[in-house]
This record gives C-alpha cells, sequence and structure tokens, in this order.
C-alpha cells in the first residue's frame, strides 16, 4: 500500500512538464450525476459533443458504451459477454484489484496523480475475458459539464490472455464548461498474447487544463497500438504516458496528431521502456502549430538484447506566432539494440503546393490536400472515422488560407 | 494562336536566365525545344505555367489573346495549361488515386485510366514517393490525361524511362496530342516540349524546332533537320550554321 503521507505530500508537487495548474482553484465536480438510461436521448448538445470524439450515441457496432459526466458514471451498457465494463469504484466492490491499482502508475508522480488518489477517484473498469477478441470497440466518454470545476477520473483496462479489444474514448466538455481542469488516471495491462487498439479523442475548450496521466505494463507477446488526436483550441494539454515492456516479444506503437492554435499550450510525448528481449516500438508524431506552442517529446529506454525502437516527430509551422519544439532522446543501457530517431521541423514546402496547383487545385485546396496528407501520413491503420475528423479540422481551421 | 511569348526575360534568384524570347504556337501544333544543359529551356516551361520561382522582370505572355504573365498556376491550369515535369516533387501522405480523383473529377474515371497507365498498382502510393524513372512519367501523364489540357508543356518526357517503358509513354504522349479521348479538344492539342534525344519525336510529329541558347532563342528550323545538325555538329556548330542560313 503507498504511504499516504507521501502521496499528500505530492499534492503540491508541480508536474515535470507541461504549465502548472492550482488545483485548489477547481472545484470538485459531482460524483453523482444525473443517470441517463438511453443515451440517444440526451441533449443534443451533449450528444454533438459525444460525436465529434468519435463516441456514437446509437449503440450498433459497439460492444459497449460508458458515459462519465463529470466525476461519476452516468451511462453504462453492454452487449458482449466477453467484456466486463462498470465503474471502478463499483469494480473494487467485487474484486480485489490490489494487484492493478496504482501499479502503472505512481500516486505520488505529482499533484494530479496525488490528487486522484487520495479522493479515490471513480472512472472505467474494462476487463476482456482470456481468449476472447471482440470485434467492435467499446466507447467511453469523459465529459465536463460544470464551468471552473475539476474531473478526476481513474481507469483500468485489463486485457486478459490470448484476448483482443479495442477501444474508443472521447474527452470533451459541455458548451458552458469552458475553464475546467481534467485529470485521468489510466492504467492498463495488457497479458500475454494481449491486443488492445486505444484510440483517444480530445476536444475541449479554449481555456480547459487537460493532465492525463497514463501507464501501460504489457507482457509477453501483447500488442499496443495508441492513436491521440487533439484538433481543437485547448488551453493547456500535457501528457507523457509511460509504456513498460515487460515480456519478451511485447510491441507498443504510439501515433499522435495535435494541431497547436493560438492560445495553446500543448505538451505531448510517450516514454516507451523495453525491458524484455526482442521487444519493440514505433512513436509517430504529426503536429501543426497555428500560433500555438507545440512541444513534441519522444523517449525510448533500452534496457534488453533485441530491443528495436523508432521514434519521428514532425512538425509543420504554419506561421510565426507560434513556438515549436521537437525533443526526442534514446537511451539504451545495454548493447545489443537497435533504436532510431528523426526530428523535423518546417514550414509546407512551396514546390509541392505549386504542383497540385498545376493541375488544378486552388492554392488552398493544395495546402489543405498537403496538410491532411502530413497528418495521416505515415499513421497506417488509422481508422476512418478519424480520418474524417482530422479532415474536418483542417477545413475548419482554414489551414489553406 | 494558343501561346504567345513577346521579349521574356525571366531571372531565378536575382540571376536573368531567359533574355528576351520571342515564341508562338498555333493551335494544334507541336514545338520542340533543344539546347545544352543550362541554356533555360526548362525555366521557360516553368514560367509559361507560372512556378513560383521564375520571375517574370519583361515581357509577355498570352494563351488564347488572355495574358497569363502574371496569372497563378491553378488559373493557367484551367484555362488548358498542363505540364509533365521531368522532376516532380514527393507529396507525402497524398496517395495518386485521391489527386487523380480529385483532378478527374471523378473515382471511376481515375480508376479505367489508371489501369491504361500501368499504374494502378500504384494508386494506394503517395504521390511520387519511391517511383521510378517509368513511374514518374506514367504518373505524370496519368495526371495530364486527368486534366484533359488544352496545351501541354513536356519536359524531357522520356528521360529515366527504360526501353520497355519508352513504348508505353511515347504512345501515351501521342494519345494526349491526338487522341480523343478529351472530347472538348476537338481543335488538336497544342504542345511545347523538350527533348535532348529526341526520342520522342519518333512518336510524335513536330511543327517547328527551336534551339535555346544562353536564355535566346539562338536558332529554329525543321526539327528533324535541328536535330540532325546537333547530332552532327554538337550546339555550337549548329547555331552556327544555321545562323548563316536564317
Amino acid at each position: 500500500m503507498q504511504n499516504d503521507k507521501n502521496v499528500k505530500n505530492a499534492l503540491d508537487k508541480k508536474a515535470a512538464y507541461g504549465p502548472d495548474v492550482d488545483i485548489n482553484a477547481f472545484k470538485t465536480g459531482t460524483y453523482t450525476p444525473d443517470k441517463i438510461d438511453n443515451i440517444e436521448e440526451t441533449d443534443t448538445d451533449m450528444k454533438d459533443r459525444m460525436v465529434n470524439v468519435g463516441v456514437t450515441p446509437c449503440k450498433s457496432g459497439r460492444s459497449g458504451t460508458m458515459l462519465f459526466v463529470d466525476n461519476g458514471p452516468s451511462h453504462i451498457s453492454s452487449c458482449n459477454d466477453d467484456i466486463e465494463l462498470m465503474s471502478l469504484r463499483d469494480a473494487a466492490k467485487r474484486y480485489d484489484l490490489s494487484e492493478y491499482l496504482w501499479k502503472a502508475v505512481s500516486p505520488d508522480k505529482d499533484k494530479y496523480t496525488a490528487k486522484s488518489y487520495l479522493e479515490e477517484a471513480d472512472g472505467y473498469f474494462i476487463r476482456v475475458r482470456a481468449g476472447k477478441h471482440v470485434k467492435t470497440p467499446i466507447q467511453t466518454c469523459m465529459l465536463i459539464n460544470r464551468n471552473k470545476q475539476m474531473q478526476n477520473v481513474h481507469n483500468i483496462i485489463i486485457v486478459e490472455e490470448n484476448a483482443s479489444l479495442e477501444v474508443i474514448t472521447g474527452c470533451t466538455t459541455s458548451k458552458h464548461a469552458t475553464e475546467s481542469l481534467h485529470v485521468g488516471v489510466s492504467e492498463t495491462f495488457i497479458k500475454d498474447g494481449g491486443s488492445l487498439s486505444f484510440t483517444m479523442i480530445h476536444n475541449w475548450g479554449d481555456k480547459m487544463h487537460v493532465r492525463p496521466r497514463s501507464g501501460i505494463i504489457m507482457e509477453r507477446n501483447s500488442r499496443f497500438v495508441n492513436n491521440y488526436v487533439l484538433l481543437n483550441p485547448v488551453g493547456s494539454m500535457q501528457s507523457y504516458p509511460v509504456t513498460y515492456l515487460n515480456g519478451e516479444g511485447a510491441s507498443a506503437k504510439f501515433n499522435s496528431i495535435c494541431l497547436a492554435h493560438e492560445g495553446s499550450d500543448i505538451d505531448v510525448g510517450s516514454m516507451v521502456i523495453l525491458n524484455a528481449p526482442g521487444t519493440s516500438a514505433e512513436i509517430i508524431s504529426r503536429s501543426i502549430t497555428l500560433g500555438g506552442r507545440m512541444m513534441a517529446r519522444g523517449k525510448l529506454v533500452g534496457n534488453a538484447a533485441g530491443a528495436k525502437a523508432h521514434l519521428e516527430c514532425r512538425s509543420l509551422v504554419l506561421n510565426d506566432n507560434g513556438l515549436t519544439s521537437a525533443v526526442p532522446e534514446l537511451e539504451s543501457n545495454v548493447a545489443d539494440v537497435e533504436m532510431t530517431h528523426e526530428a523535423a521541423v518546417g514550414k509546407i514546402a512551396r514546390d509541392q503546393v505549386e504542383y497540385l496547383m498545376m493541375r488544378g487545385l486552388t492554392e488552398d485546396e493544395a495546402v489543405g490536400m498537403i496538410v491532411r496528407g502530413f497528418l495521416e501520413g505515415g499513421i497506417s491503420g488509422l481508422p476512418d472515422h478519424l480520418k474524417r475528423e482530422i479532415d474536418a479540422a483542417v477545413e475548419k481551421a482554414n489551414l489553406g488560407s | 494562336m494558343v501561346l504567345k511569348i513577346e521579349d521574356l526575360h525571366v531571372e531565378i534568384a536575382g540571376k536573368e536566365i531567359l533574355r528576351g524570347i520571342d515564341l508562338e504556337i498555333g493551335t494544334g501544333q507541336t514545338t520542340v525545344l533543344f539546347g545544352p544543359n543550362g541554356s533555360g529551356k526548362s525555366t521557360l516551361l516553368a514560367a509559361v505555367m507560372g512556378l513560383g520561382h521564375c520571375k517574370v522582370t519583361k515581357g509577355r505572355i498570352t494563351f488564347f489573346d488572355i495574358d497569363i504573365t502574371n496569372m497563378p498556376i491553378d488559373e493557367r491550369a484551367r484555362l488548358g495549361i498542363g505540364m509533365m515535369m521531368q522532376r516532380p516533387p514527393n507529396i507525402v501522405g497524398v496517395k495518386l488515386k485521391d489527386l487523380v480523383t480529385i483532378i478527374s473529377g471523378d473515382s471511376k474515371t481515375a480508376m479505367d485510366m489508371s489501369n491504361e497507365f500501368k499504374m494502378d498498382k500504384f494508386l494506394e502510393r503517395d504521390v511520387n514517393v519511391g517511383f521510378s524513372g517509368g513511374e514518374i512519367k506514367r504518373s505524370e501523364l496519368l495526371q495530364l490525361a486527368s486534366q484533359c489540357p488544352q496545351f501541354i508543356l513536356l519536359d524531357e518526357p522520356e528521360s529515366g524511362v527504360d526501353l520497355e517503358n519508352i513504348d508505353l509513354v511515347g504512345n501515351k504522349v501521342r494519345g494526349l496530342l491526338y487522341g480523343n479521348a478529351c472530347n472538348k479538344r476537338e481543335d488538336g492539342v497544342s504542345a511545347l516540349v523538350i527533348t535532348h534525344t529526341g526520342q520522342i519525336l519518333d512518336y510524335i510529329g513536330a511543327d517547328r524546332a527551336y534551339v535555346l541558347k544562353d536564355g535566346m532563342i539562338a536558332c529554329s528550323g525543321r526539327p528533324t533537320d535541328l536535330l540532325k545538325d546537333i547530332r552532327m555538329k554538337g550546339y555550337g556548330e549548329c547555331v552556327k550554321c544555321r545562323m548563316i542560313k536564317m
């Protein structure tokens, strides 16, 4: 058990990266939001916001749906016996979760994790049974419904041996909650031969502060693909998930796509620690600065023979007001590893724009096509709904003008 | 007159490359440009297309009597000017299929045409990324065919193409100029073609040829005669001897 005193002391501990947020300036959101039986019947604003982060109110094509409003569950439905979907507090009543709780993220990491730990924050609990392949995704939505309050959630995903699962999670606010704080601790465990595809889409308000804290522990021959997409303005967003490849042959892939609008401060990265022989990892980041601050981090740590990993940060700068920084790091503690990185920051190449204009595209159309290609290119298997989101964001951000 | 170039002066990065070019191309005519490396041939094509690195400092370009000297590239394209580049840029993340679909206006035409140009296997590939010499030419021609231009600028269409592909490339260029794929082009398509080897002339007829030297037109004549002279005597001698005859 954690030493609570240490965790209490951590309530003042600033995060390693990103601007500091005074957590006492936010009220704690309610743990007992109104229950929604049928999310198809929620109000239009809420429904639209859910759709914008990839969460469909319709049950078809989904194995389960969970909606968190502020700090408590508002809707849970599941139509697949191979999965367990419930609130973390309910799961903790039913099971002994001591081998999972706070095992992938340390509660005294910083003030946000400490707050979550001390409040015993609720969140989603998702488990897929051993050997089961869940064909349609589970979707979760974290929605902040009130202004100037703190949403504090703690999630756990367990993929048992040789099982596979896809999770789509969307985080957003209702239209009047524009200046709130979201803290989300997510601990993920993928056991031998398990596979998880996890897509997170964020759509916040332009004064929102967002601090996800994620840890992923992977066993032998497990697979993890993580897609993170942030296309709309946000006050500040800082996240740096850490993945531990502890089992031989495990592999992880992180893709992130971010647009740093004017006024947005984004600091996003991933760290993968390759602890077992034959593990592999890939971190691919694509970002565009439209006048905001964009930090793209990535760190690979090779601790075992035969580890292979690649890190790629590419950023386009579309005007002079913003700041872009790509910070790739490689660390090797054994001889037999192969780790590479590449980083590139620059503007759109004029000859490419002109080439497309030669074929009759207007300058705006040409720039839009190149920007979409930049964001989506290099990321294999990007789901269609994400492509549509990206296309819409590129159009909305008027990137061609 | 399809294209009329009058006293055209063009600079690249502050250096004058074209120094007073006059040239006219009529309906359905194909004109060939010869000239040593660095003589300004590609710059002339780029200036007609309106590419940004070419700065017109003097003179005028008209296309069907419309002054296009300062017109944006895409407007020139929509007027009916098309270009096959010798070394087009890589467009990472943009699939050939998406580009051809946008150009031709529908995906079915794009699919059908890509088979014809043996580019069907490349539709899901990023435009020009990792394409071989022949593949780049076929991709350029596929894009041009989707555009149905009235006037085509061809920059060394045969360069870097192997013997097997040259027939396909040559026949496709011929198709673009004389074929009836684009019904709206009943008057015939005109072209301005750069060639070093003259190989492309086995596939298309050319009405007139010019030799460009140091940014000026040094001489003009029948394409086959000029090519023969260049082959026998080189550019220097050819220019001298043609100047006397002119």
